[in-house]
């Protein structure tokens, strides 16, 4: 698979705390700042200290939407990432190992394989050199582009921008980490060809790297979010951490009250008194907030929420990712009731979904699902044309000149559309009662002596449906037009597909981004003239395979599923349709 | 200038007759027309329960939520638009059962709005059954051979959590629950204003005249800002129940932690913002 070389990729492991996340995010910052692409992403425990951390970074002279199983240059701070990584290697790939913290019984795994290895002493290099042991991770990145021979100045000029509010003498000491790491490598060890690497230095383009919960957040902040209310749950709270810390600049209100349950009903009242406010969790936090989302459907208070799903059930495997939460979402929340889930693939869509979410949340008055899971929360990818392009619709939001003009104002009066106009509490002429019970077009309570009503506004609500489903991103096709094989899939199965798509003939792949409601007449259109259909997803059942049988009578050929806590790798794709 | 009539609605109440929530509502209705507040500038929260029905009676803009979560719809609607009066009503089931959490929590917020406790100390709408404010051993329909739970104390933990106005008053002292609510909303902070309310259709052992017996009203001699004092007396129940401004205190609200009034509120603040600047940060 890797004949062409179109792509490499660099993996760095050891203990938590080791600076694994920094080493393989300037990594890819010094690979970006050149010609290539990146797609960075971090396997790592529930815990602080203690235990294995794993960062991963596929390159490529395109764009890239997936990180590579196949490792090319393997960095060992530690006997389990010898142990656990070294399946992953390629033939003739490099493990650069600190000969301090490797073990010989661990290397002895290594030796098996045809593998190059390259012992790094990096505690003498640190002593050496009077560094502090928090360099670690900066020696051996050095040595990481001894090996690749790359351009030592543009490794120095990230090291300057991503460092420069830092003291000098911890600048200073950066550089002499990353020069230390770096001359050995290139006076002891072999150098590695890849032309990838060399040909992509020749360009010059600056680039973002950005993952999905950077894309929710700062869609958020376009869309005049005023209001960000959570608790913190991983792998969602990385939202709450990048909105409080633009707050001074936005001047958002970031809040974080006492439980889920507070988080969603502060975020529907601040919905109702009109400004726009959203919530963000992972599947145990959003269990909490159910009820609220019933709340919202019934009182017709718009409702956004970002849930970033991990393998459940409770606690589950809180640091690791699956899609398992779609079928929850879509069917949370008793009685019956409208609501949307998106479900972005990167931090494009994720931004993009956002804004929309913001606009159907008041357009329609429901609530609003961004679907995302850990993947691609954490999952790092490279632009150089991320769009921070919205449009802002609020819907039918009477004014108070209307209203000092108007007989009677009803919240909830009945419209074709299903769709009345929100006045807003303080507002003269608007007053009307929002109500959790049944109610008539006031807001007053009503009981089933009049059903009438009850009926009345049950379709209310229920009219909204067209309209949603124009409002809903379609269906996208990637590949050939027509393929033996048609590959359909939602949310952040998308980029290890397209990846392996360059490695399949006659395959293509059909992505959903809106995954409820399902428009019928949409994923039909879609699915015209497949020959065969097999369905992608990140969770044990294949549950949106199941909705797509019951909502629009679409039955999958097969159905490729994948639990174990990772993302699906674009080699692992190639490899089962393959055998189709 | 508002008038009681102001405050009516459509709607006829479904209180049972001699029911405290009637105290309360008149209570309620001539704090705004004596603080001149229009029907329209308030945003009233209900809670479920007898006292939450009084949404459909009580005109002012009005958000009938969730058993327990009154609490937190009402901190949304504070933070988006400081400029609206904002009240929250709950029986003491809502607030003290279900929503004990966010009472405890909303009291540390200090933010500026009054929580109106209807305390019968029982939950009437389900037809009785033994709530955080029923005394231990109270025969209730859940608790046949006695309740096994001793009563909460929450104004004393409304007063340690740091609610910074905190108040008792009856249901049927119309004047001087008039006086408590007006005060409780001209402070600014937390106010949280716990109202004796007897039920008179399930609740047989806290009538109106075993509050009349129990009740120990604060005289002018006490001093609302002595914190030790006011948590000790906040302990007593069956040897005097204090009634009156038991304690008040000036702090930062959570509007001011958030400078909320130095700007246009929330509501208005909704646009298309620019993020290439914070771009620029993650590149």
């Amino acid at each position: 698979m890797k004949e062409n070389e179109t792509e490499f990729t660099w993996k760095i492991g050891g203990a938590a705390g080791d600076g694994q996340q920094i080493a393989g995010s300037l990594f890819s910052k010094v690979c970006n700042q050149e010609g290539l692409y990146t797609y960075g992403y971090s396997e790592f425990p529930s815990a602080i200290r203690g235990g294995h951390v794993a960062f991963g970074v596929s390159v490529s002279s395109h764009k890239i939407h997936a990180l590579y199983q196949e490792v090319n240059i393997l960095v060992a701070l530690n006997d389990e990432t010898v142990i656990l990584h070294t399946d992953e290697m390629a033939k003739g790939g490099i493990i650069i190992y600190d000969s301090a913290k490797v073990s010989e019984k661990a290397m002895e795994l290594a030796k098996k394989k045809k593998i190059v290895l390259c012992a790094l002493p990096i505690s003498n290099i640190i002593k050496e050199n009077n560094l502090r042991a928090l360099a670690t991770n900066i020696v051996a990145l050095g040595a990481t582009f001894g090996v690749l021979q790359y351009e030592i100045e543009a490794v120095y000029a990230v090291l300057n921008r991503v460092f420069s509010a830092k003291s000098s003498e911890i600048r200073e000491m950066n550089k002499i980490a990353v020069d230390s790491g770096f001359g050995y490598a290139k006076k002891n060890f072999k150098v590695a060809e890849f032309s990838l690497i060399k040909e992509g230095q020749k360009g010059k383009n600056e680039k973002l790297i950005l993952n999905s919960n950077h894309g929710v957040s700062l869609g958020a902040v376009a869309a005049g979010c005023r209001a960000y209310v959570a608790y913190p749950m991983s792998p969602s709270t990385s939202i709450l951490h990048s909105l409080a810390e633009w707050a001074k600049k936005t001047g958002m209100v970031v809040y974080q009250p006492e439980d889920e349950i507070a988080v969603v009903h502060t975020m529907i009242g601040a919905m109702y008194a009109g400004t726009r406010a959203m919530t963000g969790t992972s599947g145990g936090g959003f269990a909490l907030m159910v009820e609220a989302v019933a709340l919202s459907a019934i009182t017709e208070t718009p409702a956004v929420l970002a849930v970033s799903s991990r393998p459940g059930p409770a606690t589950g495997l809180p640091t690791w990712t699956e899609q398992g939460d779609l079928k929850f979402i879509v069917n949370c929340g008793h009685g019956d009731f409208l609501r949307v889930v998106l479900a972005p693939s990167d931090a494009q869509d994720a931004f993009t979904y956002t804004a929309l979410a913001f606009n159907l949340a008041e357009k329609y008055q429901i609530p609003v699902f961004i679907l995302l899971d850990k993947y691609i929360s954490e999952g790092y990818k490279s632009f150089d044309d991320f769009s921070t392009e919205v449009k802002i619709e609020r819907g039918k939001m009477i004014t108070q000149e209307e209203l000092l003009k108007m007989k009677e104002y009803l919240r909830y009066k009945l419209a074709k559309d299903g769709v009345s106009a929100r006045s807003l509490p303080g507002m003269q002429n608007g007053l009307h009662l929002t109500n959790s019970d049944e109610h008539d077009e006031y807001g007053f309570t009503i009981e089933g002596w009049t059903p009438e009503t009850r009926v009345a506004q049950v379709d209310k609500r229920a009219a909204k449906l067209p309209g949603i489903l124009k409002d809903l991103p379609k269906p996208q096709k990637y590949g050939p037009k027509t393929a033996k094989i048609t590959i359909l899939g939602w949310g952040s199965t998308k980029g290890p597909v397209l990846e392996a798509l360059n490695f399949l003939e006659n395959v293509n792949y059909i992505h959903v981004p809106a995954v409820w409601p399902i428009d019928k007449i949409a994923i039909t259109d879609a699915l015209k003239n497949v020959k065969k259909l097999v369905i992608m997803e990140n969770n044990a059942t294949g549950q949106f395979a199941d909705l797509l049988v019951a909502q629009a009578g679409i039955v999958a050929d097969e159905k490729i599923l994948k639990y174990s806590g990772r993302q699906f790798w674009p080699e692992e794709i190639v490899e089962k349709i393959k055998k189709i | 200038m508002s008038k009681i009539t102001d405050f009516n609605t459509t709607q006829k109440n479904t209180w049972c007759a001699g029911c405290g929530n009637f105290g309360i509502w008149a209570g309620v209705k001539q704090a705004y027309v004596d603080l001149n507040i229009e029907p329209h500038e308030v945003a009233n929260v209900f809670d479920i329960g007898c006292n939450g029905n009084g949404c459909n009676w009580l005109r002012c803009y009005a958000f009938h939520s969730l058993h327990g979560r009154v609490l937190p719809v009402a901190i949304g609607i504070r933070l988006a638009n400081p400029k609206l009066k904002v009240m929250a009503f709950s029986g003491d089931g809502g607030a003290l059962g279900e929503g004990g959490n966010h009472f405890m929590h909303t009291c540390r917020t200090n933010i500026d709005m009054t929580y109106v406790i209807h305390n019968n100390q029982l939950y009437s709408l389900t037809t009785g059954q033994m709530s955080p404010e029923s005394a231990q051993g109270m025969k209730t329909k859940s608790t046949p051979q006695g309740n096994p739970l001793v009563q909460l104390n929450h104004l004393q933990i409304a007063i340690s959590a740091g609610a910074t106005f905190v108040a008792r008053a009856y249901a049927f002292d119309m004047k001087e629950l008039t006086r408590i609510l007006k005060a409780a909303i001209e402070h600014k902070g937390f106010s949280v204003v716990d109202v004796l309310q007897p039920c008179v259709t399930l609740n047989l052992i806290n009538t109106s005249s075993w509050y009349t017996e129990h009740m120990k009203i604060l005289d002018d001699t006490w001093d609302p800002t002595n914190k030790e004092k006011a948590i000790q007396i906040t302990g007593s129940w069956d040897k005097g129940i204090p009634v009156g401004i038991i304690y008040k205190e000036d702090r930062p609200t959570l509007e001011d932690s958030y400078s909320l009034y130095d700007k246009e509120p929330l509501i208005q603040q909704v646009h298309k913002y620019d993020v290439r600047e914070l771009l620029k940060d993650l590149a």
